[in-house]
This record gives C-alpha cells, structure tokens and sequence, in this order.
C-alpha cells in the first residue's frame, strides 16, 4: 500500500486542472515513478495525489502544421525511442531517454515527468535545453508558452503556476532542420543509474560542411538545473569542423558550467568530465551532419 | 479507505474485484488473485523481481496503482505454464541453463524475456544484455541468465 489519503483521476486536462483548483495541496502524478518511489520514502506521507495517468490525448508524438514536433507529455521514454518521427527528425532524443534507468521504467517514465520534476540530471533535460524545447503549459486561465529556459526555477523548482500542467513539448522546425545532434550519459553503472554528467550537443552545418553554423550545448548536472554552455556556442558559431573545435570545446565549456561535489563525484571530477563529453559528443554531431574530421 | 472496482484481464481471464485504491499492482496480484510468482522485492522500481506484461509491455507491478489496471491485459508467470502444468519454453531453458538459483528474480526475469521473444526480432548478446537490465539476480552472475534467452530466442528463429 502506498501513503496517501486520496487520488483522484483526471479525466481530462480541464478535470485535471478543476481537481487541482479543487485540492491545492494535492501532487500530480503521471507515470509515478518519481512520487510513488518518493512515497515509499516516507515522504509526500498522508499526500493527496491527482493522477493524469488516464489522460491518453497528453500521448503521443506528431507534427504541427507549422512544422514543431509535438511531444504528449505523458509519453513514455519507450515509446518516444521507437516513434518514427523522433527517429527521423531528432534522433538524439529517442537515443537519449534509451538511457533512463532501465527498460521497465522506460516504459512508465514520461517526458513529461522527467522535466516537472526540476531535476538537474534527467536524460531528456539536457537535449531539450540544447534543442530550444518550447513548452504548452495549461491552466485555470488557458494556455501559456514558455522557453524550456525559462521554466527551470532552482533545484527541484519549476515554473508550473498553482494548477496548472505541461500539456506539450514543441520542438521548433528551425530547431531541428539540418541540425544532428548526440548525447552523451556518464555515470557508473550502464542501467539502472543517474547521471554524473550529461551532455548533449547539436550542430548545422554549413553547405559544404566545412563550418559549424550553429553549435548548441545542453548539459545536466552541470549546475543546479539543466543549463546551455551560451559561450562555448558563441566561440564555435562560425568556426571550422576540425579538430581544432573539437579542442576548443573542451576548453571553452569550463567557463559556461558550475558543477559541485557530491557524494556521486566531486566538482573536480565533474569538470574533466565536462571536457571529454564535450569534445566526444561534438565529434559525434559534426560526423553525423557529414562533417570529415 | 476507499475501495474501487478494477476490471481486467489477467493471463487470459477476464477478472474483476474492489481494490483499496492505495494498492500497488503488485498487492492486487498477490493478495486478490494468488498469483505469488510477483515478488515484493525493492518495492521501487530497481530490482524487477515484480515484472509482469501489461498490454505487452513489461512494467514494475509495485510502481504501478492497481486502479490502474482497469480495462488492462496483464500477463504473469503462471500464464505462461500448459494446460496440465507443463513448463513453456523459455521456462525450460532456465531450467536447462541452470539460470536459477534461489528463484527469487526469475519471475520478473522471464516475463521481460517473453516480451524480448514475442518480438520476433534476432538481438545481439549485448543487446540482451540491455533489454535485461532492469533486474537484478543476487546469485548467478547473469551468465546462465542470458545464455536461456539467447538460447530460447535462436530456437524460436530456427536458428538452433
């Protein structure tokens, strides 16, 4: 049995939004594999819990005619690796939520959750950052656009207004088109563990591949959220594809990062960890966007 | 506490009964129906001991509300045995393998394998290896464990 004094099922976002008017105390909950767990715990004892589990609309990936990729919320990382779309216009996500915890919890875990949470190392985070996600958050007074930027508040701490929940995550065609990208998890174990670092990069290439037009950095753990390593970016906008970008990013993402000392590594060794995904993850993208190093 | 009705389908049986809405699957599977091939290991999502199939996609029954459920088809071991009790395949091969040892995870264990198998697709060892990473077995060192599946799957793919 878990802990809590009610649920109440949502069954649809008005209802979800009515149900949380109705209980402002109470947690959203949607595949459950922070709060149950966090339940279990000892803590969130005696919660009142409003569960969009059912919300079936808040699945799936699909296109907007504008061109966005439109992420359900409620979408488990399992089912974002094996869209199609995502394989085709942004495969660094898929590949990327294939490294959450294990196969069981991909299955149940949601993209959704897995940024609510305002959790720094979250696989998803870091390549939402790095690709400008924009998110649809609804609430008692309609629907709001807001950066993926914007939405992080601090540890834990996320800009979701009392009522309101993220109903979709955009990522912009300007986003997307031409770029390709690559995520890289450290950690100590390959299942089942969170990580130490996580970095994911993308670039466009210019027509003859020979320049890097546009390079994005999103790193997890980093800092106390999911940030953008904005000056690395701006030293690699308009630089050659060789290897002396792959030397001048690990470098140059050590003023953009403030990492610190855990029981999992200390900021030390956060820092040369920074470095080396970094240089690995651009090799990567500049390879993938036909770029000859 | 409140309690509310749960209809499902479980290992071909449609079922349904008052749940306590703040039990997990795994108290539904075991205290409702008897069906103790669920274990209660971590009761948070790590060691997998507690898998089972829903809708074909194997979850941790005891990160999963049982109200859940509803309108769901669930699958456990039991499901899997013959009419007269006879052992399927894959069971067999752990036996054969000497897979077990104390039991405890080869419960979740071979249900993740039915759903690795039911797709019908041939995986590399080091994919195996991924797709059976969400348990843990204390006792075996995983050898035997994935020299069942792999075994099973080949012969599954006339490959054997």
């Amino acid at each position: 049995m878990y802990d809590f004094s009610a649920i109440y099922e949502a069954t649809s976002v008005g209802n979800a939004i009515e149900l949380l008017q109705a209980h402002p105390s109470a947690v959203i909950i949607a595949g459950g594999s922070d709060v149950l767990i966090k339940m279990r715990e000892g803590k969130l004892a005696g919660a009142e819990l409003v569960s969009i589990f059912k919300l079936d609309e808040l699945r799936g990936v699909s296109l907007d005619e504008n061109g966005s990729i439109r992420i359900g919320p409620l979408t488990s990382f399992s089912h974002v690796t094996k869209d199609p779309l995502i394989q085709k216009l942004i495969p660094v996500l898929g590949e990327a939520v294939d490294l959450v915890g294990g196969p069981q919890l991909r299955n149940i875990g949601t993209m959704g959750g897995n940024i609510c949470n305002g959790v720094t190392s979250a696989d998803s985070a870091s390549t939402q950052v790095a690709y400008d996600a924009m998110l649809e958050l609804t609430g008692p007074d309609g629907v709001r656009m807001l950066s993926i930027h914007e939405f992080y508040k601090g540890p834990g701490r996320v800009a979701l207004e009392p009522a309101e929940l993220l109903t979709a995550i955009l990522i912009p065609k300007e986003s997307y088109e031409n770029c390709f990208g690559y995520y890289i998890k450290y950690a100590m174990r390959n299942a089942m563990d969170i990580a130490t670092i996580g970095c994911s990069v993308n670039v466009v290439l210019s027509a003859d591949k020979k320049t890097i037009e546009r390079a994005r950095i999103g790193f997890g753990v980093a800092g106390p959220v999911p940030l953008r390593a904005r000056n690395a970016e701006a030293a690699l906008s308009g630089h050659a594809a060789d290897e002396s970008a792959i030397e001048l990013i690990g470098n140059a993402v050590l003023d953009d990062v403030k990492p610190r000392t855990s029981w999992r590594a200390s900021a030390d060794f956060r820092k040369q960890i920074i470095s080396e995904t970094s240089r690995r993850a651009l090799r990567t993208s500049i390879e993938r966007a036909g770029g000859a190093l | 506490m409140q309690k509310q009705l749960v209809k499902c389908n479980i290992n071909g049986k449609d079922v349904e009964t008052y749940v306590d809405v703040r039990a997990s699957l795994t108290d539904m599977l075991r205290n409702d129906y008897r069906l103790t091939s669920v274990k209660k290991g971590c009761e948070v999502g790590e060691c997998g001991a507690c898998t089972v199939l829903i809708d074909g996609e194997c979850y941790n029954s005891c990160i999963y509300m049982a109200i859940w459920a509803d309108g769901k088809h669930i699958r456990t071991l039991e499901g899997l045995l013959g009419p007269n009790g006879e052992l399927s395949d894959i069971q067999q091969a752990f036996v054969d393998e000497a897979a077990v040892q104390c039991g405890f995870c080869t419960p979740g264990f071979i249900m993740t394998a039915v759903e690795i198998l039911e797709t019908g697709k041939e995986y590399t060892r080091d994919e195996l290896r991924k797709l059976l990473s969400g348990h843990l077995c204390r006792c075996t060192g995983y050898e035997n464990i994935l020299n069942a599946v792999e075994k099973t799957m080949k012969k599954r793919l006339g490959k054997a």
